[in-house]
């Protein structure tokens, strides 16, 4: 059985299941607990587990990060909710140098068994500051696990695997899709992190994307298939560890591969999985990787630059075309 | 140490209040009308969709921007948050050319690029809205370092909020600028709330002004009610920058009649507590004591309104009469560089 949920609400289940299951789970962040969450995800959390387990902090992102990471060293599993990624730059000292430090510096002997999420991604007409995609950024980094992904129910099953996971996990969520509805199985469910999901079957090609862009690449194989052209999309659900299999076979049987990717184009996702893809299946591809990015620019405020900034079905179809050497 | 000085805020000085002549406050009076109804129009035209984003309003603050501008000499530098559209008018930012940037247009102030949070305005040395909480802090700090370095008497007013003075970036700053006397003046615009967090909700330290005594900085509550309290408190603290003892910091008690955004409802307070404040509304005190005074005329008060309303639906006008900047313009600005290789591909 399944209903139909909102990310929020298939987000906001995860939180209350994991913090009913085991009484180290905690919320932390800006406006979490009395507000209900800026973004509503935490809504009634502080009214079923109190002020001691759903904490409103300051606005301290670097502050709170680091208590987070050292209530992990200290036996406890923090989610650290950022109200976007944005801000948590100001936390990637704790982030990067610590959470994903912790193990390794330690041989071993202290675990940092916590999640920072929060959305990431351009969201409308917010500007330059508030416009940003992080999954590369933190992808980056050995000793963290990065999830991405904005299908309810998955995310669900993945935010409460990476609640259990012992690692330091960073989740990225959509500003703009938490009103995004699905179907979430009933019941207990994990969804395993390091596996990607395909979207939808294809034979012609192959379209390997993330977070919100799983929608532009639907759309597009949508319009393709009206043209005969058969698009398998791969949701990566989880940036790092990435599910190179799962590529490289979708690639062995369409032999062509366009990467639709929100994070700048510099060393991003795309890269990655281009270098995959020529290593591991140089022999089976019959057209370059293509990537479509968001612009090599910080994104402005005008609805224009917004438009030409982030990859849409029209680019993402032009790109296919191109790998399919179609000129019409 | 410096004087360090707590002025309970509410508790006006007469004498002070009526020692301006009317040139004064119909300075104060136009500039606060024009924010205010500047932003009602822009609520307006954000209802109508043709504004987007973000958009903060400073209803309620103007005494602030009021205060200051009256009180600063032309080299002083202003750098804020995000909640600036008042602080831009008050720099000069024209009617026109902030319309047009929170319609995204290309004769805005920043050309469409910057929207609600970021006007800045080089020819005023207005260095910006920010909108990172607390990110100004230490850049009205560098500013400031960069007038000393010059040898200029210029200072650097730093703005930010009540949620902003939490961030660790106020403690670096604020040592710095004490360890090297720079010449900087830290106003916290305390408003009561961040978003939805009430000041007493993110601190032992509930009286924002005290966070300046750990550094011994010279430190005072304002009412930012009155343009006439805040000229004068920044007066007395440009004077003590001036004279080269370093940083000043002001705690400026104030309150923003709406929500934090246009999204936020504002359940977090009664509407008792906001009443309370409109009661104080600074431009309806301002009148009144000008009409009281007789400083001015009824018909005098009534042309500048009619002035500001001309303003303000000619800048609509602007705003709508302007184009969106062509989408390639996303590739001017990021570099000096004009032939730098942006990936394209
Ligand atoms: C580093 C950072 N964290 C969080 C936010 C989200 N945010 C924007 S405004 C705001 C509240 C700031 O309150 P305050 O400093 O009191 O300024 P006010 O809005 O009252 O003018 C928050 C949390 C942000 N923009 N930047
Ligand atoms: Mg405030």
């Amino acid at each position: 059985m399944s209903r139909e949920l909102t990310l929020r609400d298939a987000l906001r289940e995860a939180l209350l299941e994991e913090m009913r299951r085991d009484e180290t789970v905690f919320l932390m962040g800006e406006e979490v607990a009395q507000y209900d969450g800026a973004y509503k995800v935490s809504k009634g959390l502080l009214e079923e587990f109190g002020e001691k387990r759903v904490i409103d902090t300051p606005i301290a992102e670097l502050g709170f990060a680091g208590i987070g990471v050292g209530a992990a060293m200290n036996g406890l599993r923090p989610v650290i909710e950022f109200m976007t990624w944005n801000f948590a730059v100001l936390a990637f000292d704790q982030i990067v140098n610590n959470a994903a430090k912790t193990l390794t510096q330690s041989a071993g002997q202290f675990k940092c068994p916590i999640v920072f999420r929060g959305p990431s991604g351009a969201a409308g007409q917010l500007a330059q500051q508030h416009s940003q995609t992080f999954e590369s950024w933190l992808g980056n980094v050995p000793g963290l696990k990065v999830i991405s992904c904005i299908d309810p129910a998955d995310a669900k099953g993945l935010l409460k695997a990476a609640i259990r996971d012992d690692d330091p996990i960073c989740i990225m969520e959509s500003e703009i899709l938490y009103g995004h509805k699905g179907m979430v199985p009933d019941g207990e469910y994990l969804v395993p992190i390091g596996k990607a999901a395909i979207r939808r079957e294809g034979t012609d090609v192959t379209l390997v994307t993330y977070n919100k862009m799983v929608l532009v690449a639907l759309d597009a194989a949508a319009e393709l298939a009206k043209e005969g052209i058969s698009a398998e999309v791969i949701d990566l659900r989880t940036i790092r560890p990435m599910d190179y299999a799962t590529i490289i076979e979708s690639v062995k049987k369409t032999n062509r591969i366009v990467v639709i990717d929100e994070s700048w184009p510099f060393a991003g996702i795309s890269a990655e999985v281009a270098y995959a893809v020529q290593k591991h299946a140089f022999d089976h591809l019959d057209a370059p990787v293509i990537r479509v990015n968001s612009a090599d620019t910080s994104l402005g405020y005008a609805p224009t630059f917004v438009e030409e900034f982030l990859p849409n079905p029209t680019k993402v179809i032009k790109a296919v075309k191109e790998v399919m050497y179609v000129t019409r | 140490m410096d004087t360090v000085v707590e002025k309970k805020p509410g508790t006006k000085k007469k004498s002070a209040a009526s020692a301006y002549g009317k040139e004064q406050y119909l300075f104060w009076y136009e500039l606060m009308l024009r924010i205010r109804r500047f932003e009602e129009r822009a609520l307006m035209m954000y209802g109508q969709q043709k504004i987007r984003g973000f958009c903060h309003v400073y209803i309620g603050q103007e005494a602030v921007s009021a205060g200051l501008e009256s009180a600063l000499i032309p080299g002083d530098g202003i750098v804020t948050a995000y909640r600036q559209h008042g602080i831009a008018l008050g720099r000069g930012v024209s009617c026109r050319a902030a319309m047009a940037e929170l319609y995204g247009k290309e004769t805005g102030i920043v050309k469409g690029k910057g929207g609600s949070m970021h006007f800045f305005y080089a020819a005023n040395k207005y260095f910006g809205g920010n909108g990172i909480v607390g990110a100004q802090i230490p850049i009205g700090t560098g500013i400031a370092f960069a007038e000393k370095y010059k040898g200029t008497n210029n200072l650097c007013v730093t703005m930010f909020g009540d949620g902003a003075a939490r961030q660790g970036a106020l403690y670096e700053s604020f040592n710095m600028a004490m360890t090297w006397k720079l010449p900087v003046l830290y106003i916290c615009e305390n408003n009561g709330y961040a978003m939805g967090t009430s000041v007493e909700r993110t601190s032992n330290v509930e009286e924002m002004w005290k966070i300046g005594l750990s550094f011994e900085m010279p430190s005072k509550s304002v009412d930012g009610m009155d343009p006439a309290a805040v000229h004068e408190a920044i007066q007395e603290a440009a004077a003590h920058i001036r004279a080269g003892h370093g940083p000043y910091y002001l705690e400026i008690k104030t309150y923003r009649y709406k929500g934090h955004s246009v999204s936020d409802p504002a359940k977090y307070r009664s509407k008792d507590e906001v009443q309370q404040y409109m009661d104080l509304d600074p431009i309806k005190t301002v009148e009144d004591l000008v009409l009281s005074k007789k400083l001015a005329s009824e018909a005098e008060i009534q042309a500048i309104k009619d002035r500001i309303k001309e303003e303000i639906d000619d800048a609509v006008q602007f705003a709508e009469n302007s184009a969106y900047p062509d989408g390639k313009e996303l590739f001017t600005d990021n570099y000096i560089q004009a032939d730098y290789p942006y990936i394209t591909d």
